[in-house]
């Protein structure tokens, strides 16, 4: 049986772990690679390492970051964050990633999608949506507004209409972040997370929010998530992967045991 | 240990040789050379990507080397698609032949059920008689990511369920071939490759 995908994130900044609320008060969480390697042998269904590093310094700590982490990872290994070309993702690939994600250079140019995907196959791109609910709007969910900038900026996107277009573009999964519950540790957007998973045939990864084992479960089931991602409630030993899918598998959800 | 891991420019090699070099294994890269396939004491085919792109394993000359060095009794993994060129042939590319050791043919899944592609960690019905598999027991979990499968036949030494059941690995002799990536399946997937490995010279399909 295909089981439901624990996903431990790591926020790098210049070659750190980071991890904010809501993308402010940022504070120091360690080594990725480290950390990486931690949180596969701790049972994480894979990794996620997003940069939030723009510089071009950054860049090149980026890149021996991904190194560093490949090096002991066996699991699938996801990385994004300032990937603005193909050759961009080539560069992280050839470093060790197995997958890549874009967001806002795709919103940019949704061409970048074909042309990952092309190269490297669907499997590889990974199209992430920072999505915040739009109250104004007629259905607030399913035109939930797509933002780039951590948050600060409107594309003038909706979150369903966008993720059809990665889907159509030859997106392998949608990495979908719900603005208003990142970082609260009160759980994930369920109605969000369930109309963009509906409206497309490709894996969608749940992403904010988490903060106990309950809010995985109702991901899951209401929200129809393929994968959840979390980050904080991991660095912090508050759970480790494992635990976490013990008491998802007593809740009944399919999860990778033991691992 | 030489492996000869072939690109046929279908994506990525890196995590295959990361996990072989892991196992101590020396591989090297070929995706025109010859002689690298000649003198091989293994051979692996990775796969990420579209059936077309095995059309260069004809042009290149790599598929006659490759049923040569089978024939001398040369073990052969192939991985993902790799696993689905060893049968006759895919829908995603019907003008393109695979090498047909295995006869049937690769479909898709069938819409209207489950997501495809099927990505994710699966467990694995696995034949007691593997020897790719030996000391992997039925119920652990491999990584697929994958919209095309093999059926079940007669060589599948494990099949795993989404929608329905499909080869997860076949195995005849030398040949053998993995729908799932050994790669990416943590230490499940590493035992498996350490078989392949490990496996004797002989017993040439």
């Amino acid at each position: 049986m295909l089981t439901k995908r624990i996903i431990a994130c790591l926020d790098v900044h210049d070659g750190r772990v980071v991890k904010g609320v809501q993308f402010v008060d940022i504070i120091d969480a360690g080594d990725p690679a480290e950390l990486a390697a931690r949180h596969a042998r701790e049972g994480a269904d894979e990794i996620v390492l997003l940069d939030i590093t723009a510089t071009h310094e950054g860049r090149k700590t980026l890149l021996d970051t991904v190194r560093r982490a490949a090096k002991v990872l066996f699991v699938p290994f996801c990385v994004g964050g300032g990937i603005r070309s193909a050759r961009d993702a080539e560069q992280v690939f050839d470093a060790g990633a197995d997958k890549v994600s874009v967001n806002s250079a795709a919103l940019v140019d949704p061409m970048l999608i074909d042309a990952i995907g092309r190269s490297f196959g669907a499997q590889a791109v990974v199209v992430a949506i920072d999505a915040r609910r739009d109250p104004t709007a007629a259905d607030p969910v399913r035109d939930a507004q797509v933002l780039v900038q951590g948050g600060r900026k409107v594309t003038g996107r909706r979150v369903v209409e966008w993720a059809h277009e990665a889907e159509a573009r030859g997106a392998g999964e949608i990495l979908l972040t719900s603005m208003d519950s990142d970082g609260t540790r009160a759980g994930f957007d369920c109605e969000l997370t369930a109309a963009v998973s509906e409206a497309v045939n490709i894996p969608v990864i749940a992403s904010g929010g988490a903060g106990t084992v309950a809010h995985f479960a109702e991901v899951f089931a209401r929200g129809k998530a393929d994968a959840a991602l979390a980050a904080s409630i991991f660095h912090f030993g508050v759970s480790s992967a494992r635990s976490l899918k013990q008491e998802l598998a007593q809740a009944g959800v399919p999860v990778r045991l033991p691992c | 240990m030489r492996v000869a891991v072939i690109d046929y420019k279908a994506g990525n090699l890196t995590s295959v040789l990361k996990a072989l070099r892991h196992l101590g294994a020396e591989p090297e890269v070929t995706d025109a050379d010859l002689t690298l396939i000649e003198r091989a004491e293994r051979i692996v085919l990775p796969g990420v990507g579209h059936f077309a792109a095995t059309a260069r394993l004809d042009s290149t000359g790599i598929t006659t080397a490759v049923r040569a060095a089978i024939a001398r009794g040369v073990p052969f993994l192939g991985i993902c698609v790799g696993m689905q060129w060893l049968f006759a042939g895919s829908s995603e590319e019907p003008n393109q032949r695979g090498l047909a050791a295995f006869p049937q043919s690769c479909s898709r899944f069938p819409e209207g059920h489950e997501k495809v592609p099927h990505v994710g960690w699966n467990s694995l019905e696995v034949c007691p008689n593997s020897r790719l598999l030996a000391g992997i027991s039925s119920g652990e979990y491999v990584y697929f990511t994958h919209s095309y499968r093999a059926p079940v036949v007669a060589e599948t030494v494990a099949a795993s369920n989404y929608i329905e059941p499909f080869s997860a690995a076949v195995e005849r002799a030398n040949v053998m071939g993995v729908q799932f990536h050994p790669e990416k399946s943590g230490a499940t997937g590493l035992k498996i490759l350490r078989n392949f490995l490990a496996f004797a010279m002989e017993g040439a399909c």
